[in-house]
C-alpha cells in the first residue's frame, strides 16, 4: 500500500502546479457511480478512505477473500454485494449472480466454499413472484455449488429507496493443504491462462437494460467455478495466481495483479477468445470487451512449465473448454500490462478510469 | 467477423506498411480527422509501426471534444432544472464544464440519462408527458440525420415536450480553418469516413484545389488507415492534391441523399464556437425557425450564457494538429482521465484520452522477445 496515498486526505492532491485546475473536477465532493466501477476512481476510494481505516495484514493483499488460520484449519472469507439492473436476464438473475459471486472469490483464494450468508434490502412494491424467483435461483445455484446459506438477515426500505432488491452474500471454505494462492506469487515467465470467451455476462446485462436486440441472444456466463478450479488444483497444487475477471473484466483484473506482483505482463490480442456475437455488440456500442464483465471466467498464472497439462483438464472440464494460454508474465515495468494488437503493433493496457461509457458514433 | 477481421490482419498491414516504406521518399505530415481514426491509431499502434518520415497528427473530429465550453454550462443549465429530463450520448457526461460534469448533476438528482438514438428520446417524451425532455444534439455531419430525424418526428407527432439543445459542426470548414492558419503543419489527410457516409466527399474537392492539399477519405480498421496513408503517402511523393475515396465499401461521392434532404430540411448552416480552437464561421447547424418549439436554447433562454474558456489547456493547439498531446506539460500529470483539464482527455475519441488510455504517459514498451506459446485451436 502506498503510504503517500494514505497519508493525503480526500482533496489532498487537489493543487496543481499550474496554478489551479481551471475546470475544478479535481476531486468529488460526492459519491458518482465511477466510484463501482472497478476502474482508477473505484481504486482511489479503496485506498484513500477505506484501507486507511482498517489496515492489517490480512486486508494488505487486497484478494478477492482474506485467508486466515482457525483452530490448524486455513479459512477463507469473502463478500460481496449484488445490485444488478435488471433483476432477471438472460442467462441468470441477480439471485445466482450473488451465489456464484462469492463462490467463485472463494474460489479464487484456492478454497473449497462451504456455507454462505445471504442479506436482502428489499424494496416495497417489489413483486412477491419476482422475490420468489430470486430465492428459488439462490437455491438452485447453491445445490449445483455444493454450498448452503447458514444464515442470513431480510431489510425492508420504502419505496424509491432501493432498486428492487439489494443482495449480499458473504461466505467461508477450507483451503487444502499446500495450496497457496496470492496474488503476489505472479513470476517472470508464468503463463496466463483464461478459461474462455470474455465480455459475455456484461454485454448480456447490457442488452437487456438498454433495450438493445441482436441477432441472436446473448447470455450471462454466470457459473459458479468451484469446480472447475478444484480439477485444475488436481494437477497442480501449484497454481500461483487465481483472478475472476468480474467488473473492470480482463484488463482491470490483470493490471491489479502485475501491481500487486510489481511484475509486467504481455498478452496476445489473437490469444483472447471472443464470441463473434459479443464482438459484434462491442462494436456496435463502442466498447471494448476487455474492460466488459465477465461471471463464469477465471483467469490463471502459473508457472510455464504446468501451462500445458492445467490447460488440457481445464478444456476437459464445461466451464473451461475455450480455455486459452493468452500471455506471459514478464519482467518490464512493475505493473504494466503490454499487449501484441492484432496488426502486430504493440500497446499498453491499462485500467480504465471509471466506467466505460458508449460512444456516440 | 465479416467486414472486421480483413481489417485487422497482421499479414496485409505489414504488406501495405511495406509499400508505404517503399514509396515514401522525404518527411510528410498527414492529420487524420476524426476522433475515431485517431482512437484506432492509438489502439492498434499504427503511428510507431510507420516509417519515421509519415507523422500522424490528430485532428478536431472528436464531436466531444469540440463542443464549446458555453454549450456545456448551457446544457448543465437545463439538466438541473427539476422538470427536465436530461437525455444524452454517453460520453458528453464526463465531459467537464465551468462548474461540474453531468455525472457529478446526476448524483445530486438531476435526471440525466444516457440513450443510444436520438429517437429514444420521443419515448421518453412520450412516457413523461409532464417532463421536458431535452436532447444534448452534438456531433459532426455523422449524427445529424438522426437528430434531425428526431426533431423532425417530434413535430410530426405532435410531441411538445421535446427539445433538443443542437451543437453541430462541420467539417469542411474546420479542415479550411487548420489550413489558413499559420502554424499549420498538414500536407495530406485522412478523410473523415462517415461524415462522407451522409454528405458524400464533393465538398471536399475544392478544398483539396484552393490548398492543394490531397484528402483521403478512410475508414476506421487498421488496414483502412494503413491503405489511405498509403494512398496519400502516393499523392504527396506524386505532387498531386485530389480527394480519394479508400472506404467505397461505406461512402459514396453523393453520399446518402435521403439523409442529406432531412437534414437540410430541419437545420440551417450558423457560426459555431469550437471548444478550445474559437468561433469558424459558418461551421455549424441550428435549428430552423420552423422548428423553434422544439430549440431547447429559446425555450429555457439559456442563449444568453456566454462562456470564456480558460488558457490553460492546450486542446486547441492539440485538436488543430499543432501540439500532440505528450507535447503538454500538464498531460498525464495534472490533467488524467480522472481529472481532465480539457474535453480532449474526456472523451474515449480525444486524442489525449486515447494517449493516456494506451499508455503514451509511460515508457515506451518493449515487446519481450519470447513470444507466448500459440493457444491450440
Amino acid at each position: 500500500m502506498n503510504t503517500t496515498e494514505v497519508n493525503s486526505s480526500p482533496n489532498g492532491d487537489c493543487a496543481s502546479p499550474l496554478g489551479g485546475c481551471p475546470i475544478p473536477i479535481s476531486d468529488y465532493k460526492e459519491i458518482v457511480l465511477a466510484h463501482g466501477s472497478g476502474g482508477r476512481i473505484s481504486q482511489q476510494l479503496l485506498r484513500r478512505i477505506i484501507l486507511p481505516q482498517f489496515s492489517n495484514e490480512l486486508l494488505a493483499p487486497q484478494h478477492d477473500g482474506a485467508i486466515f488460520p482457525i483452530g490448524g484449519a486455513r479459512v477463507a472469507f469473502s463478500t460481496d454485494s449484488y445490485v444488478v439492473n435488471p433483476l432477471f436476464f438472460p442467462g441468470g438473475d441477480i439471485g445466482a449472480l450473488a451465489v456464484h459471486g462469492t463462490v467463485n472469490d472463494l474460489s479464487m483464494c484456492g478454497a473449497r466454499p462451504l456455507y454462505l450468508s445471504a442479506g436482502f434490502i428489499l424494496e416495497e412494491g417489489l413483486p412477491m413472484e419476482d422475490f420468489w424467483r430470486i430465492v428459488q435461483s439462490m437455491r438452485k445455484a447453491a445445490a449445483a455449488a455444493g454450498v448452503q446459506f447458514v444464515t442470513g438477515d431480510t431489510k425492508v426500505v420504502d419505496r424509491g429507496k432501493a432498486d428492487g432488491i439489494f443482495i449480499n452474500t458473504s461466505g467461508i471454505g477450507l483451503v487444502p493443504a499446500g495450496v497457496n494462492i496470492n496474488p503476489t506469487r505472479a513470476q517472470a515467465g508464468d503463463a496466463i491462462l483464461l478459461s474462455g470467451a470474455i465480455a459475455v455476462h456484461g454485454i448480456a446485462v447490457m442488452s437487456v437494460r438498454e433495450g438493445l436486440e441482436f441477432e441472436t441472444e446473448i447470455a450471462s456466463d454466470t457459473a459458479a467455478l468451484n469446480s472447475l478450479v478444484e480439477s485444475m488444483l488436481g494437477v497442480s497444487k501449484d497454481i500461483h495466481v487465481l483472478r475472476d475477471p468480474t467488473r473492470g473484466g480482463v484488463t482491470s483484473a490483470l493490471t491489479e495483479i502485475a501491481q500487486t506482483a510489481g511484475v509486467s505482463m504481455h498478452l496476445e490480442e489473437a490469444h483472447i477468445p471472443i464470441h463473434e456475437e459479443v464482438k459484434g455488440a462491442c462494436e456496435i456500442l463502442g466498447l471494448d470487451p476487455l474492460y466488459v464483465a465477465n461471471e463464469g471466467k477465471l483467469i490463471a498464472i502459473v508457472a510455464a512449465e504446468m501451462a500445458e497439462p492445467i490447460m488440457k483438464v481445464m478444456r476437459a472440464h464445461p466451464l473451461g473448454s475455450d480455455t486459452a494460454i493468452i500471455g506471459q508474465v514478464t519482467s518490464g515495468s512493475p505493473g504494466v500490462v503490454t499487449m501484441k494488437t492484432r496488426i502486430g503493433g504493440t500497446r499498453i493496457v491499462d485500467v480504465l478510469s471509471g466506467e466505460q461509457l458508449p460512444r456516440i458514433c | 467477423m465479416k467486414y472486421l477481421d480483413e481489417y485487422r490482419n497482421e499479414a496485409l498491414a505489414q504488406q501495405i506498411l511495406g509499400e508505404i516504406r517503399r514509396t515514401v521518399t522525404r518527411p510528410w505530415v498527414l492529420m487524420e480527422v476524426c476522433g475515431g481514426q485517431t482512437h484506432s491509431i492509438i489502439k492498434y499502434g499504427i503511428d510507431r509501426l510507420l516509417p519515421e518520415e509519415v507523422e500522424l497528427v490528430h485532428g478536431p473530429g472528436c464531436p466531444v471534444c469540440v463542443t464549446s465550453l458555453e454549450m456545456i454550462d448551457k446544457a448543465h443549465a437545463i439538466a438541473q432544472r427539476p422538470d427536465v429530463i436530461f437525455c444524452s450520448f454517453g460520453d458528453m457526461l464526463r465531459v467537464p464544464g465551468s462548474q461540474d460534469d453531468l455525472l457529478i448533476l446526476k448524483s445530486r438528482g438531476a435526471d440525466i440519462r444516457v440513450v443510444y438514438s436520438p429517437i429514444d428520446c420521443l419515448k421518453i417524451a412520450r412516457a413523461n408527458p409532464e417532463k421536458k425532455v431535452v436532447f444534448f444534439a452534438i456531433g459532426f455531419e455523422t449524427t445529424a440525420p438522426a437528430n434531425a430525424m428526431a426533431v423532425w418526428q417530434a413535430q410530426q407527432q405532435g410531441l411538445p415536450n421535446f427539445s433538443a439543445l443542437v451543437s453541430h459542426v462541420l467539417v469542411p470548414p474546420a479542415i479550411s480553418a487548420i489550413l489558413e492558419s499559420p502554424l499549420n503543419r498538414v500536407q495530406g489527410f485522412l478523410g473523415p469516413g462517415h461524415v462522407c457516409t451522409v454528405m458524400g466527399y464533393e465538398e471536399y474537392e475544392p478544398l483539396a484545389a484552393r490548398y492543394h492539399v490531397p484528402i483521403v477519405v478512410s475508414g476506421f480498421e487498421p488496414i483502412d488507415i494503413l491503405e489511405g496513408t498509403l494512398m496519400a503517402v502516393r499523392q504527396l511523393e506524386a505532387g498531386t492534391a485530389a480527394v480519394e475515396n479508400q472506404y467505397p465499401r461505406i461512402v459514396k461521392r453523393e453520399g446518402n441523399p435521403v439523409a442529406r434532404d432531412l437534414v437540410g430540411k430541419v437545420f440551417k448552416v450558423c457560426d459555431r464556437k469550437w471548444r478550445g480552437v474559437g468561433s469558424i464561421p459558418q461551421s455549424g447547424y441550428r435549428l430552423r425557425e420552423a422548428f423553434r418549439a422544439h430549440d431547447a436554447e429559446r425555450i429555457f433562454k439559456v442563449e444568453s450564457i456566454d462562456t470564456q474558456e480558460p488558457s490553460v489547456c492546450i486542446s486547441g493547439l492539440v485538436l488543430q494538429g499543432v501540439k500532440k498531446p505528450h507535447q503538454c506539460p500538464a498531460f498525464g500529470k495534472q490533467c488524467t482521465p480522472e481529472h481532465p483539464l480539457g474535453a480532449t482527455m474526456v472523451s474515449a475519441e480525444g486524442a489525449c484520452a486515447a494517449y493516456y488510455a494506451y499508455g503514451r504517459h509511460l515508457p515506451r514498451p518493449n515487446a519481450p522477445q519470447t513470444t507466448p506459446e500459440p493457444a491450440a485451436a
